[in-house]
């Protein structure tokens, strides 16, 4: 098991520079997930710990040990590929046993221990079949047969179910939430998708144009993202961003409503106010602080998601719980949860709410 | 969907017909080398434009291994051909990975000092080559051929190779490492397997390329012990005729090998053995 280190890190390919003075601590045992827009280094920063791609700055240890210069072989790390990678010539056995099959360890050993992985993940009957004779799923949880035949230190995942529909990628998920569970060990999660990055993840690791903009549990980030990017980035629907100057009491915003932010107790440099469509409340008729036009309502049956016309200050999102009978072109009053609203200043960042 | 309709009798038979027209013009010169050399000798001209001679035989046959240097020019053949095709391989195999797969100063350069080399006509540069040889005292050896031809294959061979390592996807070799293999060990059991294709490719196109090259044979080699079987080919034409007959019936025994080549290979040359790879 390994306790994963990352001081000062940088990664130039030529003169572009892809990460810039990364530092980031992962416990051991921990689930931590990597997200971002595309693009940011995600994939880039797991291949300099799986040793796949050359370190430009900094160090990065396992278990307190420096391990730049160490050759992935040596570093003990398991890695799933987006692509799966099986190797196209060795049947499903085969492949989940090849890392053994380098270690040379005894036959006997091997199989016992591919036929124990492959009943966990419900491969069984498919040990002598070719990775082209096997569903999408089939292969991706071969792939995960794979790493976990070798009990490796740490398991690296790079948007492991991205290729599954969407019902297979619920279903692999739990798995590999169990899988976590089941061995404890250090997990370094790539993905594009926010769902598995709340369900699975310890802590979240927001990633964006090569910097760490924010690391926290997965409430963290949704009740205190750092910066605009982080609060908009987590939490679907989005959350919604308006204009505000500061007042006395709170902000006011460009139609003129005042909304009172007691808990914010710095608000002058106040640029922006942050609110989720889910801390949009539905109030009675002109009792609201807001009125505007319901544009388009999408019915979830357990949400109702409204776009909401707001003269004056432009589309607003809200999201109703349950079932609401609202038609477009029905007139709402709106009344905001201050309490969850975030402001930011001119460069993003949030001002800090006084803890309640 | 509309466009899925049962295609009309006719369009079939119509491309059947343009399939079986193009396969009869591809392998009517070798028919037709195969008919000349089973005619006898004294029907050649009389029977000239018949599509099948009254009489067959396989005197030809005979008089060619046994009465001529054939075989002595066919094992000569064999073994240029076998061992350029080999070296080739080897080598562009490795320059082909090393493209492929790595990124180093001067690679640019190099691939495009290889392209240079194959827009020369070979005629050019055959009065350097043969200074060259005569210089290194290889005249009249097999040696210069495998030399001169493993030289000149080499650059394309490697392009091959090189389009077969492209097709073969990165991961695979960093999943093989992840796992605990050193590249050299990624390459021998996951990429080698997978490249069979290629390799197999590259061998066939090579070994044809030397088996029915003439001009350089013809250049290099004087004695009747070195002669290839493109050069040896050429004795059955005398200063007062030519053995027809026999000529093609050496023509048909110098396929034999290319054959057995190319069935021999042919396993490797299937396609879809990356398949599943990657995605689904
Ligand atoms: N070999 C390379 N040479 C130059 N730039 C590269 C190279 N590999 C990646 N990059 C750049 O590094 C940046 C990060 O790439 P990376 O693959 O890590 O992104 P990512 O966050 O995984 O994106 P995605 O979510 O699309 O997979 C990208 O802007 C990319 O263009
Ligand atoms: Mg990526």
């Amino acid at each position: 098991m390994a306790r994963i280190e990352l001081r000062n890190v940088f990664k130039h390919y030529g003169r572009t520079e892809v990460l810039r003075d990364i530092s980031l601590d992962i416990e051991d045992g921990e689930f931590v997930v990597l997200v971002g827009p595309s693009g940011c280094g995600k994939s880039t920063l797991l291949r300099m710990i799986a040793g796949l791609e050359p370190i430009t700055g900094g160090e990065f240890l396992i278990d307190g040990e420096r391990m730049n210069e160490v050759t992935p072989r040596n570093r003990d790390i398991a890695m799933v590929f987006q692509s799966y990678a099986l190797y196209p010539h060795m049947d499903v056995a085969r492949n989940m046993g090849f890392s053994m099959e380098i270690r040379r360890d005894a036959a006997e050993k091997r199989r016992v221990r591919v036929t124990e992985a492959a009943k966990t993940l419900g491969l069984g009957a498919l040990l002598d079949r070719l990775p082209k004779a096997l569903s999408g799923g089939q292969r991706q949880r071969v792939a995960m047969g794979r790493a976990i035949i070798r009990d490796p230190r740490a398991f690296l995942f790079d948007e492991p179910l991205s290729n599954l529909d969407a019902a297979l990628r619920v279903e692999m998920r739990l798995e590999i939430a169990r899988l976590h569970q089941r061995l404890a060990a250090t997990m370094v999660y790539v993905t594009h998708d926010q769902v598995e990055a709340l369900t699975l993840a310890d802590r979240i690791v927001v990633l964006e144009g090569g910097d760490i903009q924010q690391v926290g549990t997965p409430l963290d980030l949704y009740e205190r993202p750092a910066n605009r990017f982080v609060a908009r980035f987590i939490g679907s629907p989005t959350m919604n961003i308006l204009e505000a100057t500061p007042t006395e009491t709170g902000v006011e915003l460009k139609n003129g409503a005042r909304i009172d932010l007691p808990q914010v107790p710095d608000r002058s440099t106040a640029r922006q106010l942050g609110i989720r469509p889910e801390h949009i409340d539905l109030a009675g008729p002109e009792s609201g602080q807001i009125s505007g036009v319901a544009d388009v309502v999408e019915h979830l049956g357990s949400d109702t998601n409204i776009y909401v016309d707001v003269p004056g200050l432009g589309p607003l999102m809200v999201r109703a719980h349950g079932n609401v009978p609202l038609r477009p072109r029905d007139a709402v009053s709106l009344r905001f949860q201050t309490g969850n609203a975030h402001v930011f200043a001119a460069d993003g960042t949030a001002l800090r709410s006084a803890p309640v | 969907m509309a466009g899925i309709r049962k295609p009309s009798p006719l369009r079939t038979a119509g491309k059947y017909a343009a399939l079986a027209a193009y396969v009869g013009f591809a392998l009517f010169p070798l028919y037709w080398l195969l008919k000349i050399a089973v005619t006898p000798d004294q029907l050649i001209y009389s029977e000239g434009t018949r599509l099948w001679p009254s009489a067959a035989t396989l005197a030809n046959f005979t008089t060619v291994v046994f009465q001529t240097d054939f075989l002595a020019y066919f094992r000569n053949s064999v073994a240029v051909s076998l061992t350029t095709a080999a070296a080739t391989t080897l080598i562009a195999a490795g320059a082909g990975y090393a493209f492929s797969r790595f990124h180093f100063r001067g690679k640019s350069l190099i691939i495009a000092v290889m392209l240079v080399t194959q827009m020369f006509p070979l005629l050019m540069i055959i009065a350097p080559i043969y200074k060259i040889v005569a210089a290194a005292g290889l005249l009249n050896s097999l040696t210069s051929l495998i030399i001169v031809y493993t030289a000149f294959n080499i650059p394309f061979a490697t392009f091959l190779m090189q389009s077969f390592f492209d097709s073969i996807p990165k991961d695979l070799e960093e999943a093989a490492m992840m796992d605990g293999c050193t590249r050299f060990q990624a390459l021998r059991k996951v990429i080698l397997p997978l490249t069979l294709p290629g390799l197999g490719a590259t061998l066939g196109f090579v070994f044809t390329a030397a088996w029915s090259e003439l001009l350089f044979a013809l250049m290099l080699i004087n004695s009747n012990d070195t002669m290839t079987f493109p050069v040896g080919l050429l004795t059955f034409v005398s200063k007062f005729s030519v053995d027809w007959g026999q000529m093609m019936a050496a023509g048909v025994l110098a396929l034999v090998p290319s054959c057995l080549f190319f069935i021999f290979i042919q396993r490797y040359l299937v396609q879809g053995l990356t398949s599943g790879a990657v995605k689904g």
